[in-house]
């Protein structure tokens, strides 16, 4: 009986899961299918959309002998895709760098050294990164454009930070309230200073947590839209984001291959450090204030 | 200890002695980030609200002060009425999803079972992938032509009820819906991208919500003798409901905020029909380089982001003592 209710208890588990990963995955396995697809299979509307076929709209099962590359190839040899790949890590990386530079005293000092002012200084930080950059977008453009950085990377590496820096302020304080204050004491009693106990003791600790927030701030900067879309426009200065759904989708005219393959690229790594680094991201966000 | 450490700093020149005090050293830390933050949010925050009183155009930083004109003159518009609506319809109908989704996937997914890592991957996939990006494969889903989602719903034999739902006739294999084309049709496809992206997080907070609750509480209210469903009614969904709150919350500001999936699916159309409070803005204060009038638009976003900020640190504090 016991054994036959656990049964159960499983199979329900993958019935119920079954349609929700089907309907939240589906989006990606489409663009996986579209990305290799050849025109004729493609745009045949009589033929089943989600598997390879011939000229004349027949399912293969074999789809490697039906598939192609050469839309993945346009991608890199034919559009300015490599480029807005390395104007997103370009970016990516030095906003993570100011990121850390900034956050990294703040939720220590936050978790640590402040009492209770230091408490309503966590909640106003994490009120911040509430504060949407559709309500900050047309100003910022003008100071943008006023300091000359319009159409640069420069004005996505100067603004980026605010909203990465209350995130991983949030998140660091939550990491390093975790760690023993025990550890840090017995430094000090030592005779080590409090910097240099932070430096040789509580960041090598915190090394996981550290990179957990570098991956979702870095995260958080692909993603970010409006500002890439409003402060560059030129080709060259675009990233992954505004470059996309911008110089891709030209008019009634769409590669889809093409644009599936640039859909798919940036997603699929980040889901993969997503799902490594997801317990983690949990402990630094919900330990911030829900402990 | 303490006083040990004192006692060692006290031999160190007095600038380290300073540095090891408290007060000293944690504004010393903190003040580099709240600077910046001060910086890049607060001051473009308040000039948003400065270029809302005033009659600014592009290419101008400041206008002749207007007062709140921009604001009734918004009010008074029938597509600015028409955005606001939606930005509202879309938020709360997706947010509604969410809620249910959540508390169904997270159930399930807390259990242990075999492919629990690639299930965990691909739930969170919508949420990893950039917004701007993924929107543009629902784009191709819901293509005019070529939409598998109307391929699939023709070979089901569903395309004629569907349709019919949204007051569509005549809906076949050769004639398939315009997904993206027709008012209530292309509300109905933004929700479902915003539930859809959305979902994945609101999954991990749950989680986390139920992680949190003490392994004793559970055993308690098994030994009391209490069933699957009072377990829940009476335990679980009361020791989660802060956390869970605090996840509808952010959902709330990620969709209201959100500029990219609108304007990705459909850029406010047809005619307007789709128009959120963003891109109504965006259009109005970039395209139509009215600065003023855009950001007047934006800020009617405001109350509704600081009643969901006022929810969630009310909640939030209720998470924290429980």
């Amino acid at each position: 009986m016991e054994v036959l209710r656990a049964m159960r208890r499983k199979a329900g588990t993958y019935v119920v899961l079954g349609p929700f990963v089907i309907v939240l995955a589906f989006p990606f396995y489409w663009a996986l299918t579209t990305a290799f697809k050849k025109d004729r299979d493609l745009y045949n509307a009589q033929s089943n959309p989600y598997v390879y076929n011939d000229g004349s709209g027949h399912a293969h099962w074999d789809f490697w002998n039906y598939m192609t590359f050469h839309h993945v190839s346009f991608l890199f040899k034919h559009t300015e895709y490599p480029t807005w790949l390395e104007n997103t890590v370009i970016v990516g990386v030095a906003v993570v760098a100011i990121t850390l530079v900034l956050a990294l005293p703040a939720g220590y000092a936050l978790a640590r050294l402040s009492g209770r002012w230091g408490q309503s200084a966590g909640v106003g930080i994490f009120v911040v990164y509430l504060v949407p950059p559709t309500l900050l977008f047309l100003p910022l453009s003008r100071l943008v454009a006023e300091l000359g950085l319009r159409d640069s990377l420069w004005s996505l590496i100067l603004v980026y930070p605010s909203f990465t820096v209350p995130f991983a302020t949030w998140l660091l304080m939550g990491f390093f309230k975790t760690i023993p204050q025990e550890l840090e004491d017995a430094a000090l009693v030592d005779g080590c200073s409090r910097l240099r106990a932070l430096r040789r003791i509580v960041f090598p600790v915190s090394l996981p947590g550290i990179l957990t927030v570098v991956i979702f701030a870095f995260s958080l900067c692909v993603n970010e839209f409006i500002y890439a879309f409003t402060f560059t426009s030129s080709t060259g200065e675009r990233t992954l984001s505004a470059g996309v759904p911008n110089e891709l989708i030209r008019g009634d005219v769409f590669f889809w291959q093409s644009l599936m393959a640039a859909v798919l690229i940036p997603s699929i790594p980040l889901a993969l450090l997503y799902n490594a680094f997801l317990d983690r991201f949990i402990k630094g966000f919900t330990g911030g204030a829900f402990r | 200890m303490a006083v040990a450490a004192g006692g060692l700093a006290e031999r160190r020149p007095r600038r380290r002695h300073l540095l090891e005090d408290r007060r000293v050293l944690a504004p010393l830390l903190i003040a580099p980030a709240v600077v910046f933050v001060v910086v890049v949010v607060g001051v473009p925050l308040i000039w948003a609200i400065y270029l809302s009183l005033t009659d600014a155009t592009g290419g101008s930083l400041s206008g002749k002060f207007v007062g709140f004109q921009n604001f009734t003159d918004a009010w008074h518009d029938q597509n600015f009425r028409n955005a606001l609506e939606n930005t509202l319809i879309i938020t709360f109908a997706s947010q509604a999803i969410v809620v249910v989704g959540a508390a169904i996937v997270s159930h399930y997914l807390v259990r242990d079972f075999r492919g629990k890592w690639l299930v965990r991957l691909l739930v969170i996939l919508p949420w990893a992938a950039p917004v701007a990006l993924v929107t543009i494969a629902w784009l191709w889903i819901f293509d005019s032509l070529l939409s598998v989602l109307s391929w699939t719903l023709g070979k089901m034999h569903l395309l004629g009820p569907v349709c019919g739902a949204f007051g569509i006739h005549g809906c076949s294999a050769a004639n398939p819906p315009p997904w993206l084309g027709h008012p209530k049709l292309a509300m109905f496809s933004i929700i479902v991208v915003h539930a859809w992206r959305i979902l994945p997080f609101a999954v991990i907070i749950f989680i986390a919500g139920r992680a949190s609750i003490p392994t004793e509480v559970d055993d308690a209210a098994r030994i009391d003798g209490a069933s699957a469903l009072k377990k829940l009614w009476y335990v679980d969904l009361p020791l989660q409901l802060p956390i869970a709150l605090v996840a509808v919350l952010f959902g709330i500001v990620f969709t209201a905020a959100d500029f990219a999936v609108v304007w990705v699916l459909t850029r406010g159309g047809p005619f307007n029909s789709t128009q959120v409070l963003t891109t109504w803005s965006e259009s109005i204060g970039v395209e139509s380089t009215r600065v003023g009038a855009g950001a007047a638009i934006s800020l009617y976003l405001f109350p509704l982001l600081l009643a969901v900020t006022v929810l969630m640190l009310f909640f939030a504090r209720r998470a924290q003592v429980t």
